[in-house]
């Protein structure tokens, strides 16, 4: 018999008072019963339109099936299929809009718990497996692909199944991408992206950090001198954006991926850390994506007293994942909306030039917004109310409001096409770019994207750089 | 891991070391850098490339011993190895077709400005190189910079070696007296480069500076590293770090340099006293 309840089982996690001040992972995840019966809820539709929601298109119901059974390895099995990372993907894809949007279930109460079902079976398997996972046998055919994070992984990793000879180079010194510099442990812990690594180290794939291609070595040297067949560039956003408003390089700005960067990557949160972090008292993130939440509660982390988010549209066209808002929420970060900041104000001390605390961030400026019409994109554009500007007193301000392309591979390629804001153009079903044997997928193509659109753009191009090696 | 082929004291504080890197040997070029971490845990700090030797895949790098991380590596010692090294990063600094250039260097910034200086004496170009340090003590690579300029005045703080004064004093009266450079390079501390600005801009001499502000990744990722040049926001890592001096906001730079001066400070002395004890 299903379980007809209407609500998910509600997700284990650290008190809110208690998580605000650690690092460590909010959400506890399922427990055995508690999958088994939210895996109850699922009704194993005849046409399971959940799929249809994923982009890597997980079988949902057949592995859900199998942890209505209790054969949780069996689960697994079932999703690595056709995803590589499901211990991720179980944390930070945006179900609600995805899978879980798509659920029967969610017609009449809340969808089927599918992301916290996906994280139970992967947490399950890291936890229990004992085999390794065997390494194909080799095609004898090379394929680089530029990049660590989500998009490079899962091309590398349905490329290493098929038996190809995969290096993945990445820049840093570490593998994962985003997922290790932008998202903080307490919401995917770095374990967590490691076991995922060497999984895919154990089927056959090579990771090479420290190596900037465009810089250390290009594509088209990779391509002909290195005999790689195929390059897949996963190599991400690019440079942050901040909004050209007076008071941007006073000390105690941060883009949000310096911020995150420090404190994730460079563990600047650590008493012993070697890598500095402002420890402000009083921070203001600017924008509403989910770069943004984990920016706010890694400043509250840090010690903040007070973290506010000031977007300039209203809470119902926050970008960021409702989860994130919501844990935001109860982690006490205040929500200022409908503000839009004009200038960073810096302390300047006239009598003392070598004041120390000459130039640093002493409070923003900001002027109201209400919405106006909606524009081109549906959403109702802010407009600012004159005569409405108000002074936040702020020692730190976090700048997250977006990236616009990284020119390193674009400026050393030569055939390779960017469209005119810089995102590398490609073709839709194959990934393929203009520049023959180079595919280019994620946030490289798209701009600042979710992981899972980045999984299913490097599922999507390795499978076609599958079908260029082997022919049709 | 990347080895240490080579080290050597070039002063008390300033130190040189070839590292073994192929792939960066073959491809840096002057004015480029790199970023290394000395240990696991360790930070990256960005270094710029005081030369190469491809055959042997070695990159030479100069640092002055400032903070925790430099300290760190001072200890090292030849067959050793560091955690990382990446490279090369940032522009090349551009000299195509230049026929005249005066090198302004300033202490370690000379490490910096001898490659570029050594790259113009072998395309031709006449080089007059003006380089300043505190004292006697502290001069370094006169010999190689001797070797690839056409002049080299050599200045100290207080006059303990070559001619007493700052850099700027022999640079204003060579251009008062005529000489027509079709470019100035400069390379040291901020302040330097912003007076080297100061004294080439009633002349119009175009003046390129090459900045090294903070930086993490130093691939057009963190934009720690942002200027501001010529009213417009850029990153030192990508756009640079070569820039035309007389757009840079010099007193922005030396601003948001001290960032991280007090913990810093604090970093170095824990990391010497922790020696210290380790010695005893």
């Amino acid at each position: 018999m299903p379980n007809m309840s209407l609500k998910k089982n509600p997700m284990p996690a650290q008190e809110p008072e208690v998580r605000a001040h650690n690092f460590k992972e909010v959400a506890l995840g399922y427990t055995a019963e508690q999958a088994i019966d939210e895996a109850n809820r699922c009704l194993n539709c005849k046409n399971p339109v959940c799929v249809k929601g994923c982009p890597v298109n997980v079988p949902i119901p057949q592995f859900i099936k199998k942890v209505q059974e209790g054969d949780f390895e069996g689960a697994y099995q079932v999703i690595s299929l056709t995803s590589s990372l499901p211990a991720v993907c179980g944390r930070v894809c945006p179900q609600e809009t995805q899978c879980e949007a798509k659920c029967i279930r969610g017609i009449k109460g809340e969808p089927v718990g599918i992301g916290r079902l996906e994280r139970f079976v992967a947490d399950y398997h890291n936890e229990h497996a004992t085999e390794a996972p065997v390494k194909p046998e080799s095609n004898g055919h090379k394929v680089a692909v530029v990049g660590s994070g989500p998009a490079g992984l899962t091309c590398a990793g349905d490329l290493a199944k098929k038996g190809y000879d995969v290096t993945v180079f990445e820049a840093f010194h570490l593998a994962g991408g985003v997922l290790v510099y932008g998202i903080p442990e307490f919401r995917l812990p770095k374990a967590i992206v490691q076991k995922e690594v060497d999984t895919l180290k154990a089927l056959g794939v090579k990771v090479e950090t420290n190596m900037v291609i465009g810089k250390t070595v290009t594509i088209d040297e990779l391509m002909e001198e290195f005999g790689f067949e195929a390059v897949f560039v996963g190599s991400g956003a690019g440079l942050p954006r901040f909004m050209r408003i007076p008071g941007e390089s006073l000390r105690g700005v941060y883009s949000a991926n310096e911020f995150l960067t420090r404190n994730n990557l460079m563990k600047a949160y650590k008493d012993n850390a070697t890598t500095p972090i402002l420890r402000a008292k009083k921070v203001a993130v600017v924008g509403g994506g989910n770069v943004a939440m984990d920016a706010a509660r890694t400043a509250l982390r840090l010690g903040a007293d007070e973290v506010s988010i000031v977007y300039r549209r209203s809470l119902e066209e926050l970008p960021a994942r409702a989860e994130e808002v919501e844990h935001a929420m109860e982690e006490g970060i205040q929500f200022r909306l409908l503000n839009n900041p004009v200038e960073i104000l810096g302390y300047n001390n006239p009598e003392d030039k070598r004041d120390p605390k000459n130039g640093t961030v002493v409070g923003m400026k900001c002027i109201k917004m209400e919405l106006g019409e909606p524009d081109a994109s549906g959403r109702r554009s802010p407009v600012e109310v004159p005569g409405s500007e108000f002074v936040m007193d702020v020692d730190c301000v976090i700048m997250s409001i977006g990236t616009s392309p990284n020119p390193l591979i674009k400026d050393t390629t030569a055939g390779l096409e960017v469209n005119r804001w810089g995102g590398i153009i490609v073709t839709e079903e194959t990934g393929a770019t203009t520049k023959p044997g180079v595919y280019a997928g994620g946030d490289a193509v798209t701009g600042a994207a979710t992981v899972i659109l980045a999984m299913g753009a490097g599922k999507t191009a390795a499978a076609a750089i599958d079908k260029q090696i082997m022919g049709e | 891991m990347y080895k240490i082929l080579t080290m050597k004291a070039l002063n008390p504080t300033v130190m040189q070391m070839e590292i073994e890197s192929p792939l960066v040997a073959r491809k840096a070029q002057p004015g480029q850098f790199i970023i290394l971490r000395v240990d696991e845990d360790g930070e990256r700090i960005p270094l710029t490339v005081a030369g190469t030797d491809a055959q042997r895949g070695a990159v030479k790098i100069i640092f002055q011993i400032v903070g925790a991380t430099t300290y760190q590596l001072s200890l090292k010692n030849e067959g050793e190895y560091i955690q990382d090294f990446v490279g090369p990063l940032g522009k090349p600094t551009e000299l195509e077709g230049l026929k005249k250039v005066a090198i302004v260097g300033g202490g370690v910034g000379c490490a910096i400005a001898l490659p570029i200086a050594e790259k113009l004496h072998e395309m031709g170009c006449e080089v007059h190189s003006y380089v300043g340090f505190r004292n006697k003590d502290l001069v370094i690579l006169e010999d190689e910079f001797s070797a690839a300029s056409d002049k080299l005045i050599m200045m100290t703080d207080d006059g303990s070696y070559g001619r007493k004064g700052v850099v700027t004093l022999p640079l204003q009266e060579a251009l008062e007296a005529g000489e027509a450079y079709d470019e100035v390079i400069t390379i040291g501390p901020l302040i330097m480069m912003k007076f080297v600005v100061a004294t080439t801009r009633p002349f119009g001499v175009k003046t390129t500076v090459s900045m090294n502000p903070i930086m993490i990744d130093g691939t057009g990722m963190c934009g720690g590293c942002r200027l501001t040049v010529g009213g417009k926001t850029k990153f030192a890592c990508v756009d640079g770090p070569d820039f035309d001096g007389f757009e840079v906001d010099f007193d922005e730079a030396m601003s948001r340099g001290a960032s991280y001066r007090d913990f810093e400070k604090h970093a170095y002395d824990e990391a010497c006293n922790l020696f210290k004890k380790e010695v005893q």
